[in-house]
């Protein structure tokens, strides 16, 4: 005797949000019914294996027909053949949109295209995910993506308004979105340390603040739409940061700002010596950051630049936290009492930024 | 020209892609009606197009409004080659031309295309201007509204039942002619959607005119089928009740259709002290017939079977003269009707007098090739050879009515069993004639229903039994005979006094059978048949007793015949009804005695099988009460219990053995155990499981014993095909496959629904057919409902709450109504329920002081009384003593204490979204009140798949196309305004598939009725009656409004 056809359709779709972890996580049928069975469901339920496996199936049936709606979320809210309460809509969709720390961090920064796809049986075997769960995840990377590419306005409205994520989700999606648009790298050996989160936070300070769209938000723009990209940074930006070589071309310059600092810092940092002695590489490295930036090349290296030229450096001397807190709000601030530097709004747009993105970064 | 149809295309949304080089569709729509098409705009290059049409205006008869389905199609613009067709609406326009029902169709329906299934969804908005016509032989029947459901339903009132009306149309299956060979697989199957469309329009139309002939307005309990008899045509049939129906004005007075008996004193002047005790009797057979009549002239004849399990006894003196009265009037009242069947399986207060038992017939036909399809006499008369038989088997049941008839085919290659079953019953007159009867002996029937008991009392005369019964006196009323057991077709009447709760019942059996041709193939499923019911019998007997039960309601038989095998699959809801005898155990006796072992085992198994009943008492709640042997009456001897074979006089001498069915000696069921078969029989017996606990299930509307339904509830359909091993199979094998399939199916949908515990799964509805050699398909189909776990604790005091409930209402409305009719309503119940009653008012503090002690007292010596008559009549005294006023306010107290808590305690609604439309196969929906039926929803699609595979095998594919039928049927509904289907009831799941050639196709046919329903926790008014009303479909004794 075989079961040749086995099925169970509810009024209601009935979601085990269990199994639905299941089968986000690419577990095949037989896998998810061997974790079920682990689960002590069968002790609970006094159910057999042959009914776990049948309300598995079904179950993985019922998802494999809802994900052509999850791949566009606003079609699983208008469409008919499925019931689900709203509730459960959210969760399904939510959970299918998350995405697991240890792959992102792998594909963060790559071009979304086949040849990264290409790579995901690597990544599955590096970090202990399922090929199924990688492509997933890379699946909706490269969705969300293709969806508001080409799109005006906020970033993090277009997704959820296109996906229905959660605000939290969405702004990571943001993120991710940005990171493959500018390609930046982030999977050097040095760059291991860091975190998916901590790259989300620059990406959300460098949307604010260095794209196109953040000029948009300028009260005085008349139309705030008309320019309003998110996902680009702003070239005529980058290409006005060249101007900030001054500040360490200027030789003048240069120790009138170090002397600045120094003066104002005295006695407050554990590590001045350090900073006074390391000041001039320091700045440099950070201005020359800022002067590269026309390149595309160099804009893909921005993290891997920032680390070394400043990360590191303070890591080795022991900077505390706090000292790096205040050495940068000290070394941005005193760039307004260069009466020779007539660059002050530049200089904030591109300090302001890289200030929160470096102390993020300053960490083991 | 009496209609106009008005149509407008609104828009559409999620289009397919047509256009593979633009990704994007450029849509129009046409929209036919009749011979008539209209045509959109070409909205070019958009998957979501704004037509906004104009209104497109069909100038129509309302004849062709009735049998035409409004056709709207949706295709691809293309400039070049013939333009795509995406998929198409079909749309009922019936429930827009009675007027009480929906006044527009607006919405957005699922296209659907019969090869790719739903292709995006269009808005399109309805109307139907409709003129009067005075044309008094005119062939529509617009007005006369129809109801799936098999009660009276809500918000009417019935004024009077006329009775059965049937009609078939017949034509040639377009799959089967000869064009099918050159069209598409689409082309055909839209063909055949239409032609059925076409047919059950007409049929609907047919049964409407029969209806008005009647007087009626109105069919309840509409069941229509479809015979797909491959190369010699498709059926189309249907049956129901027609009635004529009031719409209860005052929606606040939620009241069942009704008049409760209550009002019937009221109506009369002369106010009887009620009577307690029961002048009529009753039985509890199943009467069982097997015909065969083939066509051309080849004839085999199969003996009646009549079995029962009872002995026999003598009347009740005082019934003789008044049953004969009643049975008169009655008869009066039927005999102008060629068939007095109903197809209702819950009834009004009052008008099911007493139950016979169940009748059945079955036959098998050859289907004939040759085919006219404006004559359909052959099928005709094959039924109304049929209903003959019926009648006749009621008949010696001394019943003249079949209550919950209903009639069922299946159909292999050239093989038809046409089956139709129901309960024989007496009926009360007065519904079925306009006021004919007069009101001295409509006084004398109230006061001999007894409540809770009547319908059991045998309606045959004892000294004249159309066979050997055992019967007692009524445990309840103790003035008439019962039979021991009762098994029936129809729904729990709602004031039977159950003891525990109920529980699903199944027998279950396969008999394998050579292939053969046409007659002798008819031949030899005709000799299967009576083997096969006997056992069908034996088994849910068997079952019965070892869940300690004594009474089977909703008793469904199925026998599906297959290429090489028949299977036969009966499910109930077995009951302890407390006015039937205890049921004695089941006692093993061994063939070989001397045998040491042999004996061991056997007293093994006995062991076994007391345990099992003992269980199962517990676990459905069974205590009855503790009766001295002297008070009931000892049990009229009779010195051997059995069943026969009887032949019916219709059928031919054939060589007919007696079977000796051994059923029914009271303490001592005996079952055999002679060969290995026999054992299999009592193994198969301890193989079912009892639900897990938390679990009910039943097969009937509601459960006995649950009253406290919470308002969530799952509906679903199940469908399980099974392929067994070819080689040696042997009935053995197959039974144990078969049985392995129901409970592995069962255990499924508990795992399944274990996050609603506690629940009930009430209506299922297992139908198994056998589409091809190895195959067995089983569809399920019923509705999880979740209940108050701590309420359901108190049942019986539930129980006694509603039935008083209702006494203090009536007194409340009508204040100069006398004081017995509470009395009247009170020892009519119970034991356990009239002691909690007893308990409950004395603690109330609305009672004096001196008054309730002696309640107290009373009810103290009541619990020590063993007498049965002494109680009742120590209770009518206590209430008697009690104000009238003080019962109101006692009563009155609790249940709306429990309404608030209950509305406290229910979740809150998460699905409040709109378009959320529930359906269940109730006719209810429970913490809910249905206001409005908008029509009825009946719906046939055809789903085909040249690419099996890709969509997921054949579970994908019947997955999506069920998840599409659910969804078709949900948007019908809510574009009709409604947010609910009622009896809902998948009628054909015909799945047939060819995997090597990777195809499969499905049909599936659905019916219910689309109703608009209002949470009670919305009503700013709670009314006590309500939780109880709607708990009880078939209608609490509710005050119908003058």
């Amino acid at each position: 005797m075989t079961s040749e056809l086995d099925i169970f359709v509810g009024n209601t779709t009935l979601i085990d949000e269990d199994v639905y972890r299941l089968w986000l996580d690419g577990y095949s049928v037989s896998d998810a019914v061997a974790l079920r069975v682990r689960s002590g469901i069968l002790e609970q339920t006094g159910a057999t294996a042959a009914v776990l496996q049948s309300d598995t199936m079904d179950h993985y049936r019922t998802f494999q027909m809802l994900e052509r709606l999850l791949h566009a979320p606003p079609k699983l809210l208008h469409q008919l053949i499925f019931q689900i309460p709203p509730s459960r809509q959210a969760l399904l969709i939510e959970r299918y949109y998350a995405f697991d720390e240890a792959f992102v961090r792998e594909v963060l920064g790559k071009k979304l295209s086949k040849g990264t796809k290409k790579d995901l049986d690597d990544i599955s075997t590096k970090t202990g995910i399922t090929l199924k769960s990688c492509r997933r995840q890379f699946d909706n990377f490269k969705r969300v993506f293709k969806v508001v590419e080409e799109m005006r306005g906020s970033l993090v409205d277009n997704i959820q308004q296109h996906f229905l994520l959660s605000d939290r989700l969405a702004r990571d999606y943001a993120a991710i979105v940005f990171f493959a648009n500018n390609r930046f790298e982030t999977g050097k050996k040095k760059l291991q340390y860091l975190s998916f989160g901590d790259f989300a936070f620059c990406a959300e300070l460098m949307i604010q603040n260095w794209t196109l769209g953040a000029v948009g938000e300028a009260p005085t723009d008349p139309d705030p739409q008309a320019d309003d990209m998110d996902m680009d940074l702003d070239k005529e930006f980058l290409q006005d940061l060249k101007e900030l070589k001054v500040l360490v071309a200027d030789k003048d310059l240069l120790d009138l700002h170090k002397s600045l600092v120094c003066t104002a810092l005295r006695g407050k940092l554990g590590v001045f010596s350090e900073m006074e002695a390391n000041f001039k590489n320091l700045s440099r490295g950070l201005v020359n950051v800022a002067a590269k930036l026309t390149h595309n090349k160099d804009v893909r290296d921005l993290f891997v630049d920032l680390v070394e030229k400043f990360v590191e450096p303070c890591r080795s001397d022991h900077w505390p936290l706090n000292d790096v807190r205040l050495f940068l709000n000290q070394y941005s601030a005193s760039v307004h009492s260069l009466d020779g530097f007539r660059h002050q709004a530049l200089w904030d747009r591109y300090m302001g930024t890289l200030r929160g993105c470096l102390l993020r970064l300053c960490h083991d | 020209m009496p209609g106009k149809l008005k149509v407008k295309i609104v828009a559409g949304r999620h289009l397919p892609v047509m256009d593979r080089a633009s990704d994007l569709t450029d849509a129009f729509v046409e929209v036919k009606f009749g011979n008539t098409t209209f045509k959109t705009d070409v909205y070019l290059k958009s998957l979501n197009p704004q037509w906004n049409s104009e209104w497109f205006k069909f100038e129509v008869d309302d004849e062709d409004l009735q049998d035409e389905p409004l056709q709207i199609t949706v295709l691809d613009h293309d400039t070049y080659s013939a333009n795509d067709a995406i998929g198409k609406v079909y749309i009922d326009i019936d429930p827009l031309l009675y007027s009480e029902a929906a006044t527009v169709i607006s919405g957005w329906f699922p296209i659907y295309d019969t090869i790719h299934g739903i292709r995006g969804e269009i808005n399109v908005v309805v109307k139907v201007d409709l003129f009067n016509d005075l044309n008094r032989f005119r062939q529509s029947s617009c007005g006369v509204k129809f109801f799936c459901t098999t009660s009276i339903p809500k918000c009417y009132r019935a004024v009077i039942i006329h009775g059965f009306v049937e009609e078939l149309v017949v034509n040639e299956d377009p799959e089967y002619q000869w064009i099918d060979r050159i069209r598409t697989p689409r082309a055909s199957n839209e063909a055949r959607q239409r032609l059925i469309s076409l047919m059950s329009g007409e049929l609907q139309r047919k049964i409407g005119l029969k209806v008005l002939e009647m007087r009626g307005n109105a069919v309840v309990g509409y069941l229509q089928c479809f015979d797909l008899e491959g190369e010699s045509g498709l059926v189309v049939r249907a049956i129901g009740t027609a009635c004529t129906l009031d719409k209860l004005s005052s929606p606040a007075a939620f009241l069942p259709a009704c008049n409760s008996p209550s009002k019937e004193m009221k109506e009369s002047p002369l106010v009887h002290p009620p009577s307690h005790g029961c002048r009529s009797t009753h039985n509890s057979p199943i009467h069982t017939a097997t015909g065969s009549r083939l066509t051309q002239n080849f004839s085999v004849s199969v003996p009646t079977l009549i079995y029962t399990g009872m002995g026999s006894g003598s009347a009740g003196k005082e019934g003789g003269p008044f049953k004969a009265l009643l049975r008169q009037q009655t008869q009066s009242a039927l005999e102008q009707r060629e068939f007095p069947f109903f197809t209702l399986t819950a009834f009004p207060p009052g008008f099911l007098v007493h139950v016979g038992g169940v009748v059945s017939a079955r036959s098998v036909k050859l289907l004939d090739r040759i085919h006219n399809p404006d004559e359909p006499e052959t099928r005709d008369a094959w039924w109304a050879e049929i209903r003959q038989e019926i009648k006749s088997h009621a008949k010696a049941l001394g019943c003249h009515a079949v209550v919950g008839y209903s009639e069922s085919t299946s159909i292999c290659e050239e093989v038809c069993i046409l089956s139709a079953s129901g309960t024989a019953a007496v009926l009360n007159p007065r519904f079925l004639q306009d006021g004919t009867v007069e009101g001295c002996l409509e006084q004398r029937l109230e006061e001999n229903l007894p409540a809770g008991c009547g319908f059991c009392h045998i309606p045959y005369d004892e000294l004249n039994m159309p066979f050997p019964a055992h019967l007692t006196y009524c445990y309840n009323c103790r003035k008439q005979k019962v039979p021991d057991v009762l098994f029936t077709t129809i729904d729990l009447p709602m004031d039977a006094a159950v003891i525990g709760k109920g529980c699903l019942i199944q027998a279950r059996l396969c008999r394998l059978k050579k292939k053969a041709q046409a007659e002798a193939n008819a031949t030899a499923i005709s000799n299967l048949l009576p083997f096969m019911e006997y056992e069908v019998h034996t088994q849910l007997m068997n079952k019965l007793k070892l869940k300690g039960m004594n009474a089977l309601f909703g008793l469904r038989i199925q026998i599906s015949v297959g290429e090489n095998m028949l299977m036969g699959l009966a499910s109930a809801t077995g009951v302890y009804l407390a006015a039937l005898p205890t049921p004695g155990g089941i006692q093993i006796a061994g063939k070989t005695p001397n045998d040491g072992s042999y004996e061991q085992h056997i007293s093994h198994m006995q062991k076994k099988i007391n345990d099992t009943i003992a269980k199962n008492k517990e676990l459905y709640e069974i205590n009855p009460p503790e009766i001295c042997e002297e008070i009931i009456g000892s049990p009229i001897p009779e010195p051997r219990q059995r069943s026969r074979l009887l032949r019916s006089q219709s059928e031919s001498s054939d060589e007919v053995t007696e079977l000796d069915l051994s059923h029914g000696k009271k303490d001592a069921f005996v079952l055999e155990i002679d060969d290995t078969d026999a054992m299999e029989d009592v193994h198969s017996l301890l193989t079912d499981v009892p639900p897990p606990s938390g679990f009910y299930s039943c097969n009937t509307e509601i459960m006995p014993g649950i009253n406290n339904w919470t308002s969530e509830i799952q509906m679903f359909t199940s469908v399980r095909v099974i392929r067994l091993s070819s080689l040696n199979l042997t009935n053995q094998a197959l039974n144990k496959n078969f049985n392995d399939l129901c409970e592995n199916l069962l255990k499924s949908l508990y795992f399944k629904l274990r996050s609603m515990i506690p629940c009930c799964l009430c209506h299922v509805n297992f139908t198994v057919s056998l589409p091809e050699d190895e195959l067995i398909q089983v569809t399920v189909t019923a509705v999880a409902i979740t209940f108050d776990k701590n309420q359901a604790l108190q049942t019986t005091k539930t129980h006694a709450e509603k039935s008083l409930q209702r006494a203090s209402t009536d007194n409340e409305e009508l204040l100069q109504f006398p004081l017995e009719l509470c009395s009247d309503s009170l020892p009519s119940h119970p034991f356990p329920p009239a002691k909690e009653h007893l308990e409950s008012a004395s603690s109330n503090s609305g009672i004096p002081a001196a008054q309730r002690a002696t309640s107290v007292d009373y009810s103290s010596f009541a619990d020590k009384c063993s007498s049965w008559i002494e109680l009742i009549k120590l209770k009518a005294q206590t209430i008697r003593r009690g104000s009238i006023k003080t019962t109101v306010t006692v009563e009155k107290a609790s249940p709306v204490g429990e309404g608030n808590f209950r509305n406290r305690s229910a979740p809150p609604c998460a699905n409040s979204t709109v378009g959320v439309v529930r359906m269940t196969p109730l006719s209810f929906i429970p913490g809910a009140k249905i206001t409005k039926y908008l029509g009825i929803i009946n719906m046939f699609f055809i789903r085909e798949t040249t690419s099996l595979r890709e969509e997921g095998g054949v579970s994908g594919f019947l997955h999506a196309f069920i998840a599409e039928v659910f969804a078709m049927v949900r948007a019908h509904v809510a574009a009709l305004g409604g947010n609910a289907v009622v009896s809902y009831i998948m009628k054909q799941c015909v799945f047939m598939e060819n995997p090597n050639k990777n195809q499969a196709q499905c049909l599936i046919n659905v019916s219910g009725d689309a109703v608009v329903f209002v949470r009670e926790s919305e009503l700013e008014v709670v009314s006590t009656q309500q939780p109880a009303a709607t708990c009880q479909p078939s209608c609490t004794g509710g005050e119908v409004t003058t």
